[in-house]
């Protein structure tokens, strides 16, 4: 009955001065929009980044490093177990670079229930000939079909088809710089020479672009066996095994767990690629700090707006309280004003918010390094619409608490008095 | 005594800006229950401070106010409300009427928020209240569409709503016309002879104040005749 009272009274005041309300109100809705539109935007561009990466980025890479070997003779002389060794002019070691017993590996990969899929990987460094030119570049042996479905293989490949490569003896992808220097087009046959001298004809059957320029300059594709025999290897000679989790969070630990078990290295993507998880959080917080300072100055609108209100009020603030209405009531009636602007603007907000969003994701965006993009990526993820109704919320309850505090303190009698 | 309504007990007051002055000395009265008592003096005389002193909006003051036997706290603001809220009703000089609401509503205000009786009965009763004025016909008008004197008469029904112990007026006709003025005066006094309210009213009108039951005539900050 009261709290029906003060908002039958609050309801009053704001009707009575609707055109300045809706003006507050609008100042929400627009900060609350552009909140929305921009977060939208921001997370769906910092996806599409990251996506970049980790979508072709396994999460844990198994390979063997080259380094010096951790077990040096004097480590093994019993005499000078405890003494401090220092050894000069220290080599890394001619150690295999492919992975030992990397069958078994894969059998134990398969059988981890936290592991979405595996692919295995070799690399071969090859010179591209054309005429008397020689382009240096790498080339991966993939297996075209777990690629696909793991790292996202064929929405890179720009014209051909990656499954070519099994069914096409001797067959190669070119990354798009590579094609356009080499003035190669699918279906022609390119010539390469292998780093100990052997010459390979390989039939074009794709175009790969990623998107990193540098990468495509270099990159190029083939069959797991192809890349063998460029390297005169057997078929158990494998360097890279790939590895996607269920739960991209798991991979530092189980990267260790893996160097452990299978006496390999082991990398995880947290630790391969940090620069990016830094890019994307600076982002976010660059477009939170703008959406708060549009909604921080809304809050302004609202206590000028309350604070004009107030002063205009001063009568009706005066005879209430002479009336029987305390302090609090007073509070309560201008908080309530406040707190409606706020909640009718927000919402509002979200609506326009989700509106603007939709229009912005229709908008055409096609470029080079993107092939898979077509419009603007939003993310319309429902965690920004409640953050942007919380902190629509709390800014008109501060900016009208400190109005709403002062209308409570007004001394009635030197308003009475006054006159 | 047990018919007092309002007691005054050596209250004193200063002014402290820009010098300490003293505004009321040493001021002992009580009003008794269905007394009309006017308060004269000349201006800066320090009636009206007193009488916002009595009011219990004006807490900063020494001795002791009591109203309806019971002691006033200085420093308990809601309970202060809840008091002027349920026994006094004010009528100023200006009337103070909400423009944002309608006349009956104005009425109804005190009475919603007493919250002592549903909305119909409260809204029965400032009906009641306005034909006691004879003004029920501007019930459903805004309250900035009725003329000066019918404002003030409205005023009065607002400070009768909750049927208060004591009626207290500064200078109620100081802004009316002649004819006004007789009419705020007969509704005072039919007040006090018909229904038996108390008021103390402030006034620098001596032919108001001469046909009120009682005058308490005040010159600087002192009572000098009661």
């Amino acid at each position: 009955m009261k709290k029906k009272l003060l908002i039958n009274i609050a309801n009053g005041l704001l009707m009575a001065r609707w055109k300045q309300t809706l003006v507050a109100a609008v100042g929400v809705t627009f900060s609350i929009t552009m909140f929305i539109a921009l977060l939208s935007f921001m997370s769906g561009m910092n996806d599409l980044l990251d996506g970049l990466i980790i979508n072709r980025v396994p999460h844990i890479r198994i390979y063997n490093d080259i380094k010096p070997n951790a077990h040096q003779p004097i480590t093994l002389d019993r005499n000078y177990k405890t003494a401090h060794h220092f050894i000069s002019s220290i080599k890394s070691d001619e150690s295999r670079q492919s992975i030992y017993n990397s069958a078994a590996i894969m059998q134990a990969i398969k059988n981890d229930k936290r592991v979405l899929g595996f692919s295995q990987k070799l690399t071969a460094q090859v010179f591209f000939n054309d005429g008397n030119i020689d382009i240096t570049g790498s080339m991966s042996g993939v297996n075209p079909v777990e690629e696909g479905s793991l790292f996202h293989f064929d929405d890179y490949i720009t014209s051909g088809k990656s499954q070519d490569l099994t069914k096409i003896n001797n067959s190669v992808i070119l990354g798009k710089g590579l094609a356009e220097k080499l003035l190669t087009n699918i279906g022609d046959v390119i010539q390469i020479t292998t780093s100990k001298g052997e010459r390979f004809q390989l039939k074009v059957v794709g175009i790969y672009q990623s998107g990193l320029r540098d990468i495509d300059n270099v990159q190029s594709f083939a069959s797991v066996s192809t890349v063998q025999k460029i390297l005169s290897k057997p078929s158990n000679y494998i360097t890279d095994i790939q590895v996607k989790l269920k739960d991209i969070t798991q991979a530092p630990a189980m990267a260790k767990e893996y160097e452990q078990l299978f006496q390999t290295d082991a990398e995880d993507i947290q630790t391969a690629n940090s620069q990016f998880e830094t890019g994307s959080s600076i982002r976010t917080l660059i477009s939170y700090s703008v959406g708060i300072t549009l909604l921080i100055v809304a809050g302004f609108g609202i206590y000028n707006i309350l604070n004009m209100m107030i002063f205009e009020k001063m009568d009706s603030i005066a005879i209430l309280k002479a009336t029987g209405f305390s302090g609090r009531d007073v509070q309560n009636i201008f908080m309530y004003i406040a707190i409606s602007i706020g909640v009718f603007g927000g919402l509002c907000g979200l609506l326009l918010g989700f509106g603007l969003s939709s229009i912005i994701d229709q908008i055409p965006f096609n470029t080079a390094a993107l092939p898979t993009i077509k419009t603007f990526p939003i993310n319309y993820n429902p965690k920004f619409y409640l953050i942007g109704m919380v902190f629509s919320f709390f800014t008109t309850y501060f900016a009208g608490w400190f109005p709403a505090r002062k209308a409570s303190k007004i001394d009635p009698v030197i308003i009475i008095r006054g006159k | 005594m047990s018919n007092t309504i309002l007691e005054a007990k050596n209250i004193n007051k200063y002014f402290n800006d820009p010098i300490r002055i003293q505004v009321l000395s040493d001021i002992n009265f009580s009003v008794n229950k269905g007394e009309f008592v006017s308060l004269t003096g000349k201006s800066g005389c320090g009636k009206s401070t007193l009488l916002y002193v009595l009011s219990t909006m004006d807490t900063d003051y020494e001795g002791q106010l009591l109203i309806d036997q019971e002691e006033m706290p200085k420093r308990n603001e809601p309970f202060l409300a809840k008091i002027r809220n349920e026994k006094i009703g004010f009528v100023f000089q200006f009337h103070y009427l909400l423009n944002e609401f309608n006349v009956l509503k104005n009425v109804m205000l005190p009475g919603l928020k007493q919250n002592k009786y549903s909305e119909e009965e409260v809204e029965f009763r400032a009906i009641e209240k306005l034909k006691i004025l004879g003004i029920e016909h501007l019930a459903l008008k805004q309250a900035n569409h009725v003329s000066g004197g019918e404002k003030q008469r409205v005023a009065i029904a607002r400070a009768l709503i909750n049927d208060p112990h004591i009626i207290m007026g500064d200078e109620p006709t100081g802004n009316l016309d002649k004819k006004n003025s007789d009419l705020v005066f007969d509704i005072f006094k039919r007040l006090a002879d018909e229904f038996n309210q108390t008021l103390l009213i402030v006034t620098h009108d001596p032919s108001f104040a001469a046909r009120t039951h009682r005058i308490i005539q005040m010159e600087d900050g002192k009572i000098i005749h009661s």
